[in-house]
């Protein structure tokens, strides 16, 4: 996935597709089924899994156990953890069941440069009552 | 439960689950070297038991005798040890143990770039892996304090002598801390806190 352009191939590719024939541009649009994954936000070590809903007969074990344990929300490393599985595994696993809508991800809370003040605010309030 | 599974479930112990409302996590690593205390630290203050979540990483080792050049292989399991607070309903803070080898830190998508920030624990025995760990993470712009974990056959360093051998900006905070008490460990957060409050306080002031 490494490879892919960041800006999303598709859309290029329709409207120049008539200029450049032939070209490795050729390879996106075959490979465009996988288009809407590299444009989701890669999951993170805190990103929050919820499931929703009860695993149903198609679901591999791997699958099933991650909703069972999601019932309330899990971080990936904490998944990884249960399901003693590399993180790298757990993550590819998670994004079939993002695709097919079976879980939530609640994406972690950006730390750009600098982290927000009521973030940390927050952060030293929990650990005062610790 | 209406699903019959061949398998014991897994996953967290009732009183381990976060509430429905748990909207989003941060993280803050805590690194050092081997044997430092940093799943003792993580444990001290974590609400869960530390859990470990493992990684996969493959060496190429060429063989330089090898007149064929064939390359070999190598896969090896890095574990990291991680921990959890619930700061309220909404928001949780989870707390990773990291080894100090630059190779491992790219092993887990984002662990530092998406973090608040980083406590360097340091052990005054081996103050010298400390010192690779610190350039590492003011190259990479994650800000950090510094933990001295107190073992009791360690050489006691005033603070400014340890600022000095670790060649610390003098803003960076020191502090002292035990890895076993939870008072302690909880203290050296707060400083990591405090500092990236003042980081942060500062940025939004007209320069």
């Amino acid at each position: 996935m490494s490879g892919e352009p960041a800006d999303g191939g598709t859309d290029r590719i329709g409207r120049r597709g008539g200029q450049w024939e032939g070209g490795p541009e050729r390879l996106y649009v075959v490979s465009a089924g996988r288009g809407a994954r590299a444009a989701r936000p890669e999951l993170d070590l805190v990103t929050l899994i919820v499931a929703r809903g009860e695993p149903g007969p198609d679901c591999r074990p791997e699958q099933a156990a991650i909703l069972h344990m999601c019932d309330y929300p899990l971080s990936v490393a904490e998944v990884s953890a249960y399901l003693r599985l590399p993180f790298s595994t757990v993550t590819v696993i998670l994004a079939e069941l993002l695709d097919s809508g079976r879980i939530e991800a609640r994406a972690p809370l950006p730390a750009a440069t600098l982290p927000d003040i009521e973030i940390l605010e927050a952060v030293m309030h929990g650990l005062q009552n610790l | 439960m209406d699903c019959k599974t061949s398998e014991p479930r897994r996953g967290p112990r009732s009183e381990d689950t976060l509430p429905a409302s748990a909207a989003s996590a941060v993280k803050v690593v805590i690194v050092g070297g081997f044997g430092v205390g940093k799943t003792t630290l993580v444990g001290s203050v974590s609400e869960i038991r530390p859990l470990t979540t493992e990684e996969t990483m493959t060496q190429a080792a060429v063989g330089i005798d090898d007149i064929a050049g064939v390359e070999r292989k190598t896969s090896t399991t890095v574990a990291m040890d991680f921990g959890r607070i619930s700061v309220n309903r909404h928001l949780v803070l989870y707390l990773f143990g990291t080894p100090g080898q630059e190779r491992f830190w790219f092993l887990w998508n984002g662990l530092f770039e998406g973090a608040l920030g980083a406590v360097v624990l340091v052990d005054t025995r081996r103050l010298e892996v400390s010192f690779d760990v610190i350039g590492r993470l003011e190259d990479r712009g994650v800000p950090f304090v510094i933990a001295v974990n107190a073992f009791p056959d360690a050489p006691v360093h005033s603070t400014a002598e340890l600022r000095a051998a670790l060649d610390l900006h003098d803003s960076v905070p020191v502090i002292h801390c035990d890895a076993r008490d939870r008072g302690s460990s909880r203290d050296a957060l707060m400083t990591l806190m405090r500092y990236l409050h003042t980081l942060a306080t500062a940025n939004l002031e007209p320069q």
